[in-house]
């Protein structure tokens, strides 16, 4: 097991160094987040729509789709002169991999959030206070999820022609009950609901985590073993 | 060794009637042949004869159909034991561009657990006359360059069996130097070599064995000291031209 973590981390920190260097994916996906929510503010009618209704909806939206972005890259890295032969025949386990890729991919989008987050906050001028820390919790619990079975669609996705549209296609119907939840806890959080109303989307959150990581682990060698 | 290479007696490398498929597509149909440490294989034949199939089978990235392949007397496909006595030389680099070439042998040294790291890439650089531009990315090294750091990188856990697949890909004249004295190297300090390359007289000076593929199959397979080049050469002309 340390093993396994240890070289899971090995392959982040070079997944990562990679991004650091190109920020290529990173730039598209922050981009892509602030014009969403532009594109949102401007559509808003708040005579129509309040801003605690409005503002769960347009979070997971631009995390969901930035997130997307990283997802496709993670494995993009791999195919470019057939790197992934390289990582598939040394001793490192299939789990250790998937690991890597999915710890460098969650690092990903909680940079992403972490520029995103506090747009929202001054585009929507939303009431935080109390509510940041909590909210921050349920962020990383949906990223866990989003990020486990994105990165396992993304390895199966990318060799296929169609990579940019299969990854979306594959991953969303997997994704939406993780929205859901979250979009449904940050509701009641923003409403200034107490944090223990949305304790049964944040357990939920937890079990969808639990069980993604668990089975997406465990199907990737699938998607890589001939 | 300092990697997460165990030591092991016996054949490096034992393949019995191994077959592998692609749905109905046979590319490697009941190849068998040993190699013990410090002998090498020449493989030759035409584009599509199943030769880097084959290679693939024995780096632990393709599974065998049927029949039997070992490394080190450990059943393929073996897991991480299996795979760390293995370095993969292969025509496409398997580098990352954005990282420099000492970045890459780097990342591979800790890939295989190598305990002695730092020495041991820049061993494997300078082998490979590479340390000059260790620092430069891939992307701004030239095909034969990247080609150098590619076979730093296979070479950085001192694998017990090297797979090279058109090793000779892109290099220039000195490059091609540098891996033939490398391989002459390697053989000699006992590791086994499997070297798949159109270029005969440079694969039968290195080799110990030499076999030639056509559809999958072994059609000629003997000892190099055996071998007459001039009527192997014809062999091999009319194994081209009949595929």
């Amino acid at each position: 097991m340390t093993d396994t973590l240890r070289d899971a981390w090995v392959i982040a920190r070079k997944d990562l160094s990679i991004e650091f260097r190109t920020r290529s994916a990173f730039f598209s996906a922050v981009v892509f987040a602030l014009l969403g929510l532009v594109i949102f503010y401007f559509a808003w009618d708040p005579t129509a729509v309040s801003v605690t209704d409005l503002a769960p909806g347009v979070l997971w939206v631009i995390f969901t789709f930035s997130g997307l972005l990283g997802l496709h890259r993670s494995f993009g890295i791999e195919i470019q002169d057939h790197a992934i032969d390289g990582l598939l025949a040394s001793p490192i386990s299939r789990e250790s991999i998937f690991l890597g890729k999915v710890t460098a991919n969650l690092i990903f989008v909680a940079a992403v959030q972490l520029v995103a987050i506090p747009a929202l906050v001054l585009f929507y001028n939303l009431p935080l206070g109390d509510v940041f820390a909590p909210l921050i919790a349920i962020a990383i619990l949906a990223a866990v999820g989003l990020v486990a079975v994105g990165t396992l669609f993304s390895a199966m996705a990318i060799n296929t022609r169609l990579a940019e549209l299969l990854l979306p296609m594959l991953s969303l119907p997997f994704f939406v009950p993780i929205v859901i939840a979250a979009s449904q806890s940050t509701a009641k959080l923003l409403s200034g609901r107490p944090v223990a109303e949305a304790g049964a989307w944040i357990k939920l959150l937890l079990a969808f985590d639990i069980v993604f990581v668990a089975i997406s682990t465990l199907a990737y060698r699938f998607t890589v073993d001939d | 060794m300092s990697s997460k290479i165990s030591a092991g007696g016996g054949p490096i490398v034992e393949v019995a009637e191994l077959t592998r498929e692609f749905g109905r597509r046979r590319a490697v149909v009941g190849v068998s042949f040993a190699l013990s440490a410090g002998e090498c294989l020449a493989l030759f034949g035409p584009n599509g004869a199943g030769k880097t199939t084959l290679l693939r089978v024995l780096a632990g990235l393709l599974r065998p159909t049927s029949g039997d392949a070992r490394i080190s007397g450990i059943p393929l496909p073996g897991g991480p034991p299996a795979r760390a006595r293995v370095g993969l030389i292969s025509h496409r680099n398997m580098l990352y561009e954005a990282l420099s070439a000492r970045e890459n042998v780097a990342f591979a040294a800790r890939l295989y657990g190598v305990s002695d790291a730092d020495e041991r890439v820049e061993a494997s650089l300078q082998r490979m006359s590479m340390l000059e531009r260790a620092d430069a990315p891939v992307r701004s090294l030239s095909r034969g360059m990247q080609q150098r750091v590619s076979i730093a990188r296979a070479m950085v856990h001192s694998p017990q069996l090297v797979l090279a697949d058109e090793p000779y890909s892109g290099l220039d004249e000195s490059g091609a130097r540098a891996l033939t004295t490398l391989l002459r190297e390697l053989r000699s300090s006992g590791t086994a070599v499997i070297v798949v390359t159109h270029n005969l007289s440079e694969g039968l000076s290195l080799a110990t064995h030499a076999a030639m593929m056509q559809r999958g199959r072994f059609i000629r397979y003997e000892a190099v000291d055996r071998i007459d080049a001039v009527a192997y050469a014809t062999s091999y002309r009319e194994a081209l031209a009949g595929d």
